[in-house]
């Protein structure tokens, strides 16, 4: 599955920055429709981090909720999912919210 | 390290010419570090570890931004030498490479091509391209599911395609995962045969929101089953109303004329 080259990039990405220190928290930002499904991301994290300054982090995720303009009317909505409909009927949403799989923060000791 | 051939412990995705040599398969143990356990001698005194002042260090990074970077570059890479790259992608058996051996063939002496493919294992795909003459090297995933930008760099490095080609990338057999990565391709073809079933756009939004192009695969087998060909096309534009829909049959033919427009239409000259 392709969380587990993602949790793979989120561990060396965090690895580089953080200059050797141990790290106690990882807070990602996934986004509802970036295809990405959070807990696939957590079964994949502790194997992952294993060996690297991540082993034994909490790993917090905060889902972003989507968010399109309907470029059949211009009215923006919220949505969950990418079938969602405008209030126009019109299924042909520009999104821009909600495809984001970010690393935000983490905390060193 | 290996110490047989001096790769690394990950088993690393293989990029192999079809027809050249194999070396011998090393197996690759691996061994994972515990971390220090911390041991209190029984009768020492109690005594307090100072908790270490812990910060928080802003990372602010897109997860994927390595292979982006990675494919704006192959992107770049190809509009200098004039190439048009697709990235043809499906469920396994749909039809890309039955397609592509097709086009090369009908095509291949009016428009220079060169294929690279992607599968978990073997090199079968590639020696079916090798077979019509193509250029083509395989990229070998080992348990990977999908190909990314550092992946197709390496196989434009072995394959080498001529200036003002085209180049088909087929990406391993996946309705999932392809979607996510960008490798550097200007056009994404998300190809799907009428075996199976109409609402297949419905149940995989991603992969069909993320193409440009859809082929629908096999219409020679359309008397043999149920397969309403109105209603997939409309699935289709439901989650992706700017899809440029073909229907074909790469076996009996149907269709390749408008395929092979596309082809023509998408080549472009080299940058200057």
């Amino acid at each position: 599955m392709h969380e587990l080259a993602i949790t793979e990039s989120i561990v060396s990405n965090v690895v580089e920055r953080v200059g050797g220190r141990r790290v106690t928290r990882v807070v990602l930002e996934i986004g509802k429709l970036s295809g990405v499904v959070p807990d696939a991301v957590r079964f994949c994290f502790d194997l992952c981090a294993e060996g690297t300054e991540l082993a034994g982090a909490r790993l917090d995720i905060v889902q972003r909720a989507g968010r399109a303009r309907c470029r059949a009317c211009g009215r923006e909505c919220e949505c969950d999912d990418l079938l969602a409909l405008c209030r126009c009927g019109s299924a042909d949403l520009d999104v821009r919210e909600g495809q984001e799989l970010r690393v935000r923060e983490v905390e060193v000791v | 390290m290996c110490a047989t051939c001096g790769c690394s412990d990950h088993a690393d995705p293989r990029v192999t010419s079809p027809g050249a040599q194999h070396g011998s398969d090393h197996d690759h143990g691996h061994s994972h570090e515990h971390g220090d356990d911390h041991h209190h001698d029984v009768g020492a005194p109690p005594h307090v570890h100072a908790r270490p002042a812990s910060r928080i260090v802003q990372i602010e990074q897109d997860v994927l931004a390595k292979n982006d970077r990675l494919a704006a570059h192959n992107r770049g890479w190809l509009d200098g030498r004039g190439i048009r790259a697709w990235n043809l992608m499906s469920s396994p058996g749909a039809g890309k490479t039955t397609l592509l051996e097709r086009t090369i063939r009908d095509l291949g002496a009016e428009l220079a091509m060169s294929v690279i493919e992607g599968d978990q294992a073997t090199l079968r795909d590639a020696e079916r391209i090798r077979a019509t003459g193509c250029p083509v090297v395989q990229i070998n995933t080992g348990s990977g599911c999908h190909l990314d930008a550092a992946m197709l760099a390496e196989g434009l490095r072995q394959l080498d395609p001529p200036m003002h080609s085209i180049l088909m990338i087929e990406n391993v057999g996946n309705l999932v995962c392809p979607a996510l990565f960008d490798l550097g391709e200007h056009t994404r073809a998300v190809i799907m045969s009428v075996t199976e079933g109409e609402d297949k756009p419905l149940k995989y939004p991603h992969m069909f929101r993320a193409s440009e192009v859809m082929v629908l695969s096999k219409v020679d087998l359309l008397p043999h089953l149920d397969f309403d060909v109105a209603q997939c096309l409309a699935h289709a534009r439901r989650v992706n109303p700017r899809l440029e829909i073909l229907a074909l049959s790469a076996t009996r033919g149907d269709g390749l004329e408008d395929w092979y427009d596309l082809l023509r239409r998408g080549r472009q000259p080299a940058a200057v």
